[in-house]
């Protein structure tokens, strides 16, 4: 049976959604996997919400449209509120605690809890609660390794902006040693 | 036996098909003079319009595109980007260049589009039988405005030297006339200027010229240049408009 | 090959063209094609070509015309209102029997519409569009590789039959990403064009490119010249692809964006029994007729599904020709069917019958 990972990333335009989906479409390629990236787009970005669809498959993708998420990353409570009810059965939810004040409903659904936008602001970065996000979803689910990531976001990364790789890595470590 | 007038190498050997005393036939000749006098016609690409000279291809020897109606400036904009090297032109009526492609003239100007324009002013649409054009005078009766052309309804005849003038990226702007020998001779030095504008990569490049229809304007050949040195000259005076050759100087 | 990279839909048919030798761009902003001009604005200049951005779609396109007439490759690209707008220049472009691509990356209509992915423009693509008798070759990829794979082969194509050829995506297909290659075997070679208006350097007879022909008898004798050469193109040039289609009883016909879709339900269909597959038109003109004729002979039925309320229908119902049912399952305005909605319609259709 093909492994896929079916993720949606979604929050407010600005949090870096797009870019967390951009790293991990990248670490899924650069390790010989399927991959595809769906932004939603138009007015919507401009302050509204934004999401995006990554999947990452050993089989190619046929649809990059995302029905029903294996993974969901909320950072905001009304992209929790819009894609909750579409996870699968047995599949992961990944909160941003210090953005959205309540908790998952369901039962069947694992759930992680990461004071993610705090973290950022202690670590004087507020704009890296995105990777710290990502950091916590490699070391819960079994879509990418660590080293994937790390090789999809140099990648992601600009070659004049370099400088931004060690501070995005540092706050993908905090995500991924973070202990409730 | 000395030959003193011949056709313009450029000019191909046909008949052309405009009605008896309409000046088109000068002013084709013109271009093709100053295209010999340049040597230029190996390289040179013309574009014609939509309108009564929409034929111009068949009467220039160099190569030549038919554009859509008020498209020449955009195809010559194609053309000349295509190979910057060759040179350009667009022979363009009042319909053409001042109603349908409006935006066309402005914006090939505005990007200063390497480019030289050939606008036939005659005051009224002609190949489709005499209707009221941008340029039509004030009080002017045509087809399509049978009690003369009302401000009220029809607004005001557009003045395209002096609007392009006011362009940063216009070169150069000029009306001519060709209602008789002196203007001809004035008219031709304008037409290669505007050549020579292009060669010398100065931008976009107007000619407005004043030219008569005697077919819809309803009068003798003789009859419609008296008409058009009355009515049409003192609404549309003749002259530089802009010229940033003589600002250069200065 | 290049490396394999991660790219926009959009991005990656702006970097295809100019692979394949397109140096000539001609456009106007419109979502959500915006990503393909962006990127020919900062990429032409740096291989020494022209990115212009010009007052209107008419202008754009007529800007492409001159330049075709000119003989180098040329392109625009658009979404749906501003296609429309070209319309004008490309009927003059085939008359003039002119190569370029045209990009549609289709947004729901009409009107002003809404600007989320749609298939709603496939009657204007692949019945004109414009005036007059005249066809484009019609290429819809469904994946960013098959955009850039696309690309190369429209030029290609353009150039040998000497007319407009457009490549219909969606704003999904625009700006999504894939992994690409492009393959740099291809592409670059313009030919030679002996009819273009290059000059004549005093060394040939002067070009006209025109569409203009005042003779009835002229002008018909070079439409239906022109349509032996679309002829040639019916034979020649039909592109398609068949997925779990080969012991089919139902087929499902869908192009781009929502063949993807029905690939999804075709698998989890026949996790459940149903012998159900795709045809997916490649080349929308000229249409797979007999891709479907063949099939109508041992399917059951057949569900076209599309981002309309049914346009490409009707050349699936004229080449099953009354022989099976034909049923169709559309959304339109900019949203997308999912999988489970075509499912539940072909189970619908075949009854308990798997």
């Amino acid at each position: 049976m093909n492994q896929t990972s079916e993720l949606i990333i979604a929050g407010f335009g600005g949090q870096g959604i797009l870019f967390a989906g951009k790293v991990l479409a990248y670490g899924g390629m650069l390790a010989a996997k399927e991959v595809s990236w769906l932004p939603s787009y138009g007015p919507e970005m401009r302050g509204g919400t934004a999401n995006c669809h990554v999947i990452v498959s050993d089989a190619p993708v046929s649809s990059p449209i995302i029905t029903n998420p294996t993974l969901l990353i909320a950072m905001n409570k009304p992209s929790l509120d819009k894609f909750e009810d579409a996870l699968v059965p047995g599949g992961m939810v990944f909160v941003d605690s210090t953005l959205i004040d309540r908790q998952v409903k369901r039962s069947d659904v694992r759930v992680h809890y990461i004071p993610a936008t705090q973290l950022a602001q202690d670590m004087n970065a507020p704009k890296l609660a995105n990777m710290i996000m990502l950091g916590k979803l490699i070391a819960e689910a079994d879509m990418l390794t660590y080293d994937e990531v790390k090789t999809g976001l140099g990648k992601s990364v600009p070659s004049s902006k370099q400088d931004l790789l060690a501070l995005n890595l540092k706050a993908i470590n905090a995500g991924y040693g973070y202990k409730a | 036996m000395a030959i003193v007038f011949e056709r313009p190498k450029s000019l191909s050997d046909v008949t052309l098909h405009y009605c008896p005393g309409c000046t088109h036939g000068i002013i084709h000749r013109l271009i093709a003079e100053v295209i010999d006098e340049l040597d230029i016609e190996g390289k040179t690409i013309g574009v014609a319009p939509v309108g009564c000279s929409v034929f111009a291809y068949n009467y220039f020897n160099c190569d030549m595109q038919e554009a859509a109606h008020g498209r020449a400036p955009a195809v010559a904009t194609g053309i000349k980007r295509a190979d910057p090297g060759n040179i350009v032109f667009t022979y363009q009526g009042d319909g053409d260049l001042a109603a349908i492609g409006t935006a066309e003239t402005v914006h090939a100007a505005a990007r200063s589009e390497n480019i030289t324009v050939i606008f036939v002013n005659n005051a009224i649409y002609g190949m489709t039988g005499g209707q009221m054009a941008p340029t039509s005078l004030v009080g002017q009766v045509t087809q399509t405005s049978p009690y003369g052309r009302k401000t009220e309804t029809q607004g005001y005849p557009l003045k395209v030297c002096e609007t392009l003038a006011t362009i940063q990226g216009t070169a150069y702007a000029e009306r001519v006339s060709v209602d008789d020998v002196k203007n001809i001779k004035k008219a031709k030095a304008a037409i290669k200027k505007a050549f020579e504008n292009q060669l010398a990569g100065r931008g976009f490049s107007i000619v407005e010229v004043l030219s008569t229809c005697p077919t819809n304007w309803g009068l003798s050949p003789v009859e419609a240049l008296g008409w058009l040195r009355e009515n049409m000259m003192p609404h549309y005076p003749l002259g530089i408009y802009k010229d940033i050759t003589k600002e250069e100087k200065k | 090959m290049s490396d394999k990279v991660l790219m926009k839909g959009n991005e990656a048919i702006a970097e295809a063209a100019m692979r394949a030798g397109c140096r000539h761009f001609f456009g106007y902003p419109i979502t959500p094609q915006t990503e393909l001009a962006a990127y020919m604005a900062k990429k032409m200049p740096k291989v020494g070509g022209l990115f212009l951005q010009a007052e209107s779609e008419v202008a754009a396109i007529n800007m492409v015309y001159g330049a075709a007439g000119a003989g180098v490759r040329v392109m625009t690209s658009s979404s749906s209102p501003g296609i429309s707008l070209k319309q004008e220049g490309i009927s003059y472009i085939a008359g003039a029997d002119l190569p370029c691509l045209i990009v549609n990356i289709v947004r729901g209509g009409p009107g002003l519409g809404g600007i989320q992915p749609a298939q709603s423009d496939y009657f204007q693509a692949t019945r004109g569009g414009g005036h007059g008798d005249y066809r484009l070759i019609v290429l819809a990829p469904s994946s960013v590789q098959e955009m850039v794979d696309l690309t190369y082969l429209a030029f290609d194509l353009g150039d040998k039959y000497r007319m407009p050829v457009m490549i219909i995506g969606d704003g999904m297909l625009g700006q999504m990403m894939e992994p690409v290659v492009f393959d740099d075997t291809k592409g670059g070679g313009t030919g030679e064009k002996a009819w273009a208006t290059t000059g004549t350097r005093m060394a040939r007879k002067r070009n006209i490119i025109n569409s203009l022909y005042i003779t009835p008898e002229e002008l018909e004798k070079l439409v239906w010249e022109r349509e032996k050469k679309y002829d040639t193109v019916r034979a020649a040039e039909v592109r398609f692809e068949q997925y779990a289609a080969g012991d089919a009883e139902y087929i499902i016909a869908a192009y781009g964006t929502t063949a993807r879709i029905a690939k999804n339900a075709i698998d989890t269909l026949r996790r459940e029994g149903y012998k159900v597959g795709l045809i997916r038109p490649i080349t929308l003109w000229p249409f797979p007729n007999e891709a479907f004729s063949r099939a109508a002979k041992t399917a059951k039925a057949f569900l076209t599904v599309e981002m309309s309320t049914g346009q490409m229908v009707e050349d699936v119902r004229l080449s099953v020709d009354g022989k099976v049912p034909v049923h169709f399952y559309g959304r339109t305005g900019g949203m997308v069917p999912s999988p489970a909605e075509i499912i539940e319609k072909i189970k619908s259709i075949a009854g308990g019958d798997k």
